[in-house]
C-alpha cells in the first residue's frame, strides 16, 4: 500500500520508501534522502490530516509529532501498511 | 590568543522554526548587522555580544536547514560556512545547534550530523517553556552525555538561558574541537543516524503530558480545503485594506510635515537655485517617497506576522495546487508573497526552490506581483482619481481598486508562469515536501524587529538611491536654464523636457503626456521613484502651488491617462535593480532580457486596451 491511495482519516506505519517510479525531476536517490530527512523512516506513524481543494492534493499528514504538508506524487514513493496493534496499549 | 581583540565566532544553525531568529536578536539587540554573503544574494546577519566572562562574540545567524545535504543556495551558504568552505568567511569557531524544545526529532539527526563536523559545539534547546507547559520531560544531563556536547535550556523571547549558552561559549572557546569526518551521507547513513536519534529521544525525552492541541484544531480549519481558502483570502483582503486605511493619518502628517519644511527653506533661503534644489529637488523628492514608509511598515508586519504565527506554510499547502496548475511549486507562493514586499527579496527568496527550472519560472514572474514600490504610484493616482466612498457597503472603493491592481498583478503571475513552463519545458516539477510547523503566538519584540530592519532598508533606498536619482532628474529638469524671453514653464526647455518629447511618439498612442514620460525614465531605477519624478516635474513647472501633487495630476490628466498609467505599473519593468539581481541570480543576461521584454510588452499592450476602453467609456 502506498500513502498516495490514502484518503482523509486513514493512519498507519511507514514501511519504507520506494522511489523507483519518480527519478525524472530530482535525481535518483535525491527523493528517499529528503524524504528520510523529513521524518518518513520506517516505524514512523502517520495520519492523513488533510487533503487539497483540487483533486484532493496535496495532503497534509501528522507524521509522529510532527506535521508535513506534501503532494500524492511523491506520497506515491512511501510504503505504508495499516496500524500495528500493539498488546501493551 | 588574541581573544582580546578578535571576537569569537560563534554560528546559530537549525531546523527552520526552531525560533533561531530570535534567539540571534535576544542574543545580540540592536547590535546587528544585516548584509549579503559576497557573490550570492543569501542575507547574512551578524551581531555581537558579550560572554560573562567578558569575551566578545559574535553570533552568525545561519539559513535554517534539515541537514547539511544542502538542497538549496541557502543551505549550501550554512554548509559552507559550517564546513569553512565558503570563501571570505571564516569557519565558526563554535556551532549552537538551535532546536525548538517541542519538536526534537529531526534537530537531533541535525545535531548528530553537525558533529561530524568536529567543531567544538553546544544544543540550545529553545522554546523551552513551551515544552515545559506541555509537560515534556527532557533529561539534560542524558541528553548532554548521549549526544556528547553541553546542552542548554533558552527561551529566547524571555531572554531566558542566555547567559548559560554565553557561559557555554566560555568554556568552549579555544577548544580546537576534533578532524571534521563529515561527508554527504548515504540513504542507509541517514536511516541510521535517524534510528540513534530516536534512540536517544526515546531514553531522554518523556513525551508530552498535555499536548499542543491548538494546532491540531486550528488545521481543523485553517487547512480545511474550503474554509482555509476562504480564510487565506480574507486575511490578504484585510491586509490590503490596513495598508490603505490605517496608513492614511500617518501619511498626511508626513505629507504635511514635509509641505512645511518646504515652506520654511522657501522663507529662509533667497530665491534661486539653491532655493529650487532644496525645496524642489530634495525635499518634494525625498518626502513623496518617505510618505508611504507607513504603508510599507504595515504591510511587513502582516507578512512577517503570518510568518511567525506559522501561516505561510499553511499557505502554501493551500496554494500549492493552484500554483500547480500555473506550473509553479507550492514553495513558490513564499517568493510571490515576498515580492508583495519587494521582488528583489523575491526573487532572492525563489531560491528555495531547489529545481533550477522551477525557479527561474518563478523569477521571471515574481516581479509581477505587486511589490510596495508601486504602493506609491498606486496611492497617489488612486487617491486623485478614484472617489472615496462607499461601496456594496462595506467595502472603500479606493480599497477596491487597490485590490483589483494586486489581483491583476497575481493572476498576470500565474498565467504567464503556466506559458512560460508550456513554451519552455514541460518535465516533472520539484517535490513539495513542507514541514507544518506548531503556531505560535509571534513575539511582539521580534515582530517590531523584522518591521524595523524591513523599514530601515528601504528608507536607506529612499536615503541614497532614491535621493541621489532625484537630484539627476531636478538637473535634468532645471538645465539647461530656460532662454531669455520664454513663455512657457522652464522644464519645457530643460533635458527632462527633451528627453520626454524625444520619446513621447512611443507612448502617445497609450495616452502618456510627455511629463509622464519623463517620469518614467527615473522610474527605472525603482518603480516609487517615479512619484518624486512627478513631483519634482510638476513642482519645477511651477503648478504645485495650488495644492498637493495629487491635485495638480487630477487637474492635469484625463482619466484614461491616469488608468493607462496604472495599467503601466502593474506590468512594466520599472526596476533595474530587480532586473540587476535576476541576472546574479540566473547567472547571465539571457533572463533578464527575457523579463525585460516581455514585460515591457504586456504592460504596453494593457496600457493600450486600458486607454482605449476608458477614452470610449469616459466618451
Amino acid at each position: 500500500m502506498r500513502l498516495s491511495n490514502l484518503g482523509k482519516g486513514a493512519t498507519g506505519v511507514v514501511k519504507g520508501i520506494d522511489a523507483s517510479a519518480q527519478d525524472d525531476s530530482i535525481g535518483v536517490g535525491e527523493l528517499e534522502r529528503r524524504l528520510l530527512e523529513m521524518g518518513f523512516v520506517e516505524g514512523a506513524r502517520f495520519q492523513v490530516l488533510h487533503e487539497g481543494l483540487i483533486g484532493r492534493d496535496p495532503i497534509a499528514i501528522k507524521l509522529d509529532d510532527m506535521r508535513v504538508a506534501l503532494r500524492r506524487r511523491e506520497a506515491q514513493a512511501i510504503l505504508v501498511e495499516p496500524p500495528v496493534k500493539l498488546a501493551a496499549e | 590568543m588574541s581573544d582580546t581583540i578578535l571576537p569569537t565566532r560563534i554560528a546559530l544553525v537549525g531546523n527552520p522554526n526552531s525560533g533561531k531568529t530570535a534567539l540571534f536578536n535576544a542574543l545580540t539587540g540592536a547590535r546587528q548587522k544585516v548584509a549579503n554573503y559576497p557573490g550570492v544574494t543569501v542575507e547574512r546577519k551578524e551581531g555581537m555580544v558579550s560572554t560573562p566572562g567578558g569575551r566578545r562574540v559574535s553570533v552568525l545567524d545561519l539559513p535554517g536547514t534539515y541537514s547539511l545535504r544542502a538542497r538549496s543556495p541557502d543551505e549550501v551558504v550554512t554548509r559552507d560556512v559550517v564546513l569553512g568552505h565558503l570563501a571570505g568567511e571564516a569557519s565558526p569557531e563554535i556551532i549552537v545547534c538551535v532546536a525548538d524544545s517541542t519538536n526534537l526529532r529531526l534537530v537531533l539527526r541535525l545535531a548528530l550530523e553537525l558533529k561530524k563536523v568536529g567543531r567544538p559545539m553546544m544544543l540550545a534547546l529553545n522554546m523551552y517553556d513551551i515544552a515545559e507547559r506541555q509537560g515534556i520531560r527532557i533529561d539534560i544531563e542524558g541528553l548532554s552525555k548521549a549526544l556528547g556536547v553541553p546542552v542548554v535550556t533558552t527561551v529566547a523571547v524571555r531572554k531566558r538561558g542566555l547567559d548559560l549558552l554565553l557561559q557555554q561559549v566560555d568554556l568552549l572557546a579555544g577548544n580546537a574541537g576534533q578532524a571534521g569526518t563529515w561527508h554527504e551521507p548515504s540513504a542507509s547513513e541517514i536511516r541510521e543516524a535517524h534510528r540513534e536519534a530516536e534512540r536517544i529521544l526515546r531514553d531522554y525525552v518523556k513525551p508530552p503530558l498535555r499536548p499542543d492541541t491548538w494546532t491540531g484544531r486550528l488545521d481543523g480549519v485553517l487547512l480545511h480545503p474550503v474554509a482555509g481558502t476562504i480564510i487565506l483570502m480574507a486575511i490578504l483582503f484585510l491586509m490590503f485594506q490596513a495598508v490603505f486605511t490605517w496608513a492614511t493619518p500617518l501619511m498626511d502628517l508626513i505629507d504635511e510635515g514635509f509641505t512645511q519644511l518646504g515652506a520654511l527653506v522657501a522663507q529662509y533661503v533667497p530665491e534661486g537655485l539653491l532655493q529650487s534644489f532644496i525645496s524642489d529637488g530634495l525635499i518634494a523628492g525625498v518626502g513623496s517617497v518617505v510618505v508611504f514608509l507607513p504603508q510599507i511598515l504595515i504591510l511587513f508586519f502582516f507578512i512577517i506576522l503570518l510568518e511567525d504565527f506559522g501561516c505561510v506554510a499553511r499557505a502554501a499547502f493551500l496554494m500549492d495546487r493552484l500554483m500547480g496548475v500555473a506550473g509553479l511549486h507550492g514553495r513558490a507562493f513564499i517568493p510571490l508573497l515576498s515580492s508583495f514586499a519587494c521582488a528583489i527579496p523575491g526573487v532572492m527568496a525563489a531560491r528555495v526552490i531547489d529545481n533550477k527550472r522551477d525557479r527561474i519560472t518563478t523569477i521571471l514572474v515574481a516581479p509581477l506581483t505587486t511589490c510596495s514600490a508601486r504602493i506609491p504610484v498606486y496611492t497617489l493616482i488612486i487617491a486623485a482619481f478614484i472617489p472615496d466612498r462607499q461601496v456594496w457597503g462595506f467595502a472603500n472603493l479606493q480599497g477596491l481598486v487597490m485590490f483589483g491592481l494586486y489581483a491583476a498583478g497575481i493572476s498576470s503571475a500565474l498565467i504567464v508562469a503556466f506559458i512560460v513552463r508550456k513554451l519552455l519545458w514541460r518535465s516533472a516539477s520539484e517535490p513539495f515536501l513542507i514541514e507544518l510547523p506548531a503556531y505560535k503566538m509571534p513575539d511582539p519584540k521580534n515582530v517590531l524587529r523584522g518591521v524595523y530592519t524591513r523599514g530601515q532598508v528601504f528608507l536607506r533606498r529612499a536615503g541614497t538611491t532614491i535621493l541621489s536619482l532625484m537630484v539627476l532628474v531636478w538637473f535634468l529638469s532645471t538645465f539647461p536654464n530656460a532662454p531669455a524671453g520664454a513663455t512657457g514653464p522652464a522644464i519645457d526647455y530643460s533635458f527632462a523636457g527633451m528627453l520626454g518629447r524625444f520619446l513621447h511618439p512611443l507612448f502617445a498612442p497609450i495616452g502618456f503626456s510627455w511629463q509622464m514620460v519623463v517620469a518614467l525614465i527615473p522610474g527605472m531605477a525603482a518603480r516609487e521613484v517615479a512619484v518624486g519624478a512627478l513631483g519634482t516635474v510638476y513642482a519645477v513647472s511651477g503648478e504645485i502651488g495650488e495644492g498637493t501633487l495629487g491635485a495638480t495630476l487630477a487637474a492635469q490628466w484625463p482619466l484614461a491617462a491616469a488608468l493607462s498609467f496604472l495599467a503601466w505599473y502593474v506590468f512594466a519593468p520599472q526596476c533595474l535593480s530587480t532586473l540587476a539581481v535576476v541576472r546574479r541570480e540566473t547567472g547571465g543576461w539571457l533572463w533578464p532580457s527575457v523579463m525585460f521584454g516581455y514585460m515591457m510588452a504586456l504592460a504596453y499592450i494593457a496600457s493600450y486596451i486600458t486607454f482605449h476602453i476608458a477614452s470610449a467609456w469616459a466618451g
